[in-house]
């Protein structure tokens, strides 16, 4: 009931975010929010879901980046793009997670980790496809249905109307059958395996969805910037997707968004006021790991509660001892 | 609701109280510049002395540019393209800025340039990138310090011509901004009769060039492209495998940048190098301002401070041709683009039809004077233009300086 009318809160505020957030500029910044918000979704369906760490998603976010800049200017539509790019995004997700597979744990890290920078170089370095690091410029920004998104408001809604299918899509696979097994294949692959389930195919089908939903991100992020160089899929980009999901809460719906609006929000804003931004993130999440290891929404919810009980003169849970 | 306490903008004008996101009259006449620039990460270095420049040049003019109040609002981009992107965005629709100085990088450029043709603020820029005034140009894009290759074009004449070099081995980073210093220097050096006879290009984060320098044998010379800090690591590897006593060594205006110098040995002694300022140029503004700068900030100006100071010159001669006036964005870049300067800290210039810069090339040689070093300019090069002698359409119809551009010849 509390939370139903939470989201219908939440879901108002933004949906009239252009009416309460003053000028452009913030209202990209919010769009930022949720594009990294869609990144960080896919990469928690991995990490959260089925406990593979990935260290390779920014090469995901990437392809797709690039192959709407490279499509748009070899002259596509901008459908035929989106299309292309999501077709190339996806197969260049399969031979990822057939590639790492292959093993869990720190082998699976690794292998992400090694085939994000083969992604990278590439990028770097075939410079007859993607510019080097002088990068590909996006003529413009799509215009479905004849709507222009080249201006901050219609953009911020193209970009809330995607985001709401990604959440909501991401939900409905975690509540599925589907989605408790992959639940299943983190907890217990072996008994997983015993019992017939095909524990490979499961978490294939998790990648795939996985790197769907990030590249998703990637082109939002082409159209938004509308230019894209090496730089996006960096080492250093996966990293911080990895924090935006671990800092917000791995294996939560809203953990990824919250870890998301953080990490922009301290770039792109507290970056204005304090001049040493990055000092402060790092200490934020230094404090997120001692007091709430498990990730910024479900650790708030957690002092909530015992809050609540505290003030209801309720003993918490344990707190006798 | 105005939470502007403790942002590194100073304002000289009275209404100071306004919104971050009132409109642009809430300056109260007040000219607004940001400066794009980076404070973090391994190019800060470089930024912070770009915040340096700008802050000596209206601390001279008591900030105060063609009778009108300056406010100056500086930006972190972060040293990467979203970063700079985001924070344009926040110059123009947020701080309502009138000029945008920098950024630093050539991707942070490239990155932000249709924004800035889009949103039309004139942007004075350091950053290098060849195309930005050659085959991708920008109409609100001006730059005063020079493309890639354009010092180089002038030092591959000098190695020819007063060096006598014959054979010269290139070594810089593997990036697009080596590539073109390279090539304008290859193009050059091999128009008057030299001969490249290995490009060398270690990755940016390398951290030991011996396996490159290994490589090294039978030239006469040695050229590098080396920015930011590698420059000092460089010239100590060169110098401690013995191969300064053999070949001389050549470089651009990034690799012996005078705000190096302090970190330099003797390492470094005798290098060539050619860049388009040098704290040794003997001009009344440039003597000022390297007085300033010493007595500020404790070192001598390399071309980021200068830059950004050099471009502050052309903003306050552009908004004098205006009456101080901003609103009107094609007269001002129009303006800014016709400014054409006798007493700067890199002597005369004026822009051509791209708006990038023809002014002096200085080549210089590192040497030791009164127990410092100091880059004593040895010949100028007067009114280098981007394209060199070349013909403009010619050069336009070649491809931009890459890896393999011009190729070596075998």
């Amino acid at each position: 009931m509390i939370r139903a009318a939470a989201a219908a809160v939440a879901l108002c505020a933004l949906a009239a975010a252009p009416l309460w957030i003053p000028g452009g500029y913030y209202l990209n910044i919010l769009s930022q929010i949720l594009i990294y918000a869609i990144f960080a979704l896919g990469l928690n369906l991995l990490v959260g879901y089925a406990g593979l760490v990935s260290l390779g998603h920014a090469g995901l976010f990437g392809v797709a980046c690039y192959a709407v800049a490279w499509l748009v200017a070899a002259g596509a539509g901008q459908l035929v793009a989106a299309l292309g790019a999501l077709a190339v995004l996806l197969a260049t997700t399969a031979a990822f997670a057939v590639l790492s597979l292959r093993s869990a744990g720190i082998g699976f890290l690794m292998i992400t980790l090694a085939i994000g920078q083969i992604l990278w170089g590439m990028a770097y370095r075939w410079i007859d496809l993607t510019g080097g690091d002088n990068g590909i410029n996006l003529a413009a920004r799509p215009q479905p249905f004849g709507i222009s998104l080249a201006f901050a408001t219609p953009f911020y809604y193209f970009t809330l109307i995607v985001f709401l299918v990604a959440l909501a899509s991401v939900a409905v696979f975690i509540a599925s059958p589907l989605g408790a097994s992959l639940k299943g294949t983190r907890d217990q692959p072996r008994r997983m395996s015993a019992l017939g389930y095909n524990v490979w195919l499961i978490r294939f089908l998790a990648f795939l969805f996985s790197g769907l939903w990030s590249g998703v991100a990637g082109l939002l992020f082409c159209y938004y910037n509308q230019f894209v160089s090496p730089n996006v899929l960096s080492l250093g980009s996966s990293a911080e997707a990895l924090l935006m999901v671990i800092s917000g809460g791995s294996g939560t719906l809203l953990g990824p968004i919250a870890g998301a609006a953080l990490v922009v929000v301290m770039k792109n804003v507290a970056s204005a006021y304090i001049e040493r931004w990055n000092f402060l993130l790092g200490a934020i999440f230094v404090a997120i790991v001692l007091f709430m290891p498990e990730g910024l929404v479900p650790g708030s919810a957690r002092l909530g509660r015992r809050l609540w009980l505290r003030l209801r003169g309720v003993p918490a849970a344990g707190g006798a001892r | 609701m105005a939470r502007k306490f403790g942002r590194r903008s100073f304002l000289a004008g009275t209404a100071a109280a306004a919104m971050p996101w009132a409109p642009a009259v809430a300056g109260a006449q007040g000219v607004r510049l940001g400066l794009l620039t980076v404070k973090t990460g391994p190019l800060a270095q470089g930024g912070l002395q770009m915040e340096q420049g700008l802050s000596v040049f209206l601390k001279q003019k008591g900030s105060m540019l063609a009778g009108r109040p300056v406010e100056l609002i500086v930006a972190d981009t972060g040293g990467n393209p979203a970063g700079a992107k985001t924070k344009a965005q926040e110059l123009v629709e947020r701080d309502k800025v009138d000029f945008i100085v920098g950024p630093l990088a050539a991707f942070e450029l490239l990155a932000i340039s249709a924004y800035i043709e889009q949103a039309q603020v004139p942007l004075l820029s350091l950053a290098a990138a060849d195309d930005m005034t050659q085959r991708k140009p920008n109409s609100y894009f001006v730059r005063a310090s020079a493309t890639s290759s354009q010092c180089d074009h002038p030092l591959g004449d000098y190695a020819a011509k007063e060096m006598n070099l014959k054979r010269v081995a290139t070594i810089s980073e593997d990036f697009a901004f080596g590539y073109e210093q390279a090539g304008g220097f290859q193009r050059v050096f091999e128009g008057e009769g030299g001969r490249i006879v290995k490009k060398l290009w270690p990755p940016l984060n390398t951290a030991d060039f011996t396996p490159f320098l290994a490589q090294i044998a039978d030239v006469d010379g040695v050229w590098n492209g080396f920015a930011g800090a590698n420059p000092i690591k460089f010239n100590q590897q060169y110098a401690g495998l013995g191969l300064k006593a053999k070949y001389p060594v050549l470089g651009g205006w990034t690799a012996y940048d005078d705000a190096l110098l302090k970190s330099f040995g003797d390492d470094a002694m005798g290098a060539i190098s050619a860049a388009w300022y040098s704290s040794d140029l003997d001009t009344a503004s440039n003597r000022r301002f390297v007085a300033d700068m010493v007595k500020q900030y404790g070192n001598v100006p390399g071309g980021y401070a200068a830059g950004t100071f050099i471009n502050g010159m052309c903003i306050e001669a552009a908004l004098e041709k205006t009456g101080g006036k901003t609103d009107d964005r094609a007269t001002l870049i129009a303006a800014l683009r016709g400014v054409s300067l006798t007493d700067t800290p890199r002597g005369t210039f004026h822009f051509d039809r791209f708006g990038n810069v023809v002014g002096n090339v200085f080549i210089r040689r590192l040497e030791r004077k009164d127990g410092r070093l100091v880059n004593t300019i040895v010949k100028t090069y007067p009114n280098v233009s981007q394209f060199w002698t070349f013909d403009e359409k010619k050069y336009l119809a070649q491809p931009v300086y890459s890896r393999d551009y011009p190729p070596l010849r075998s």
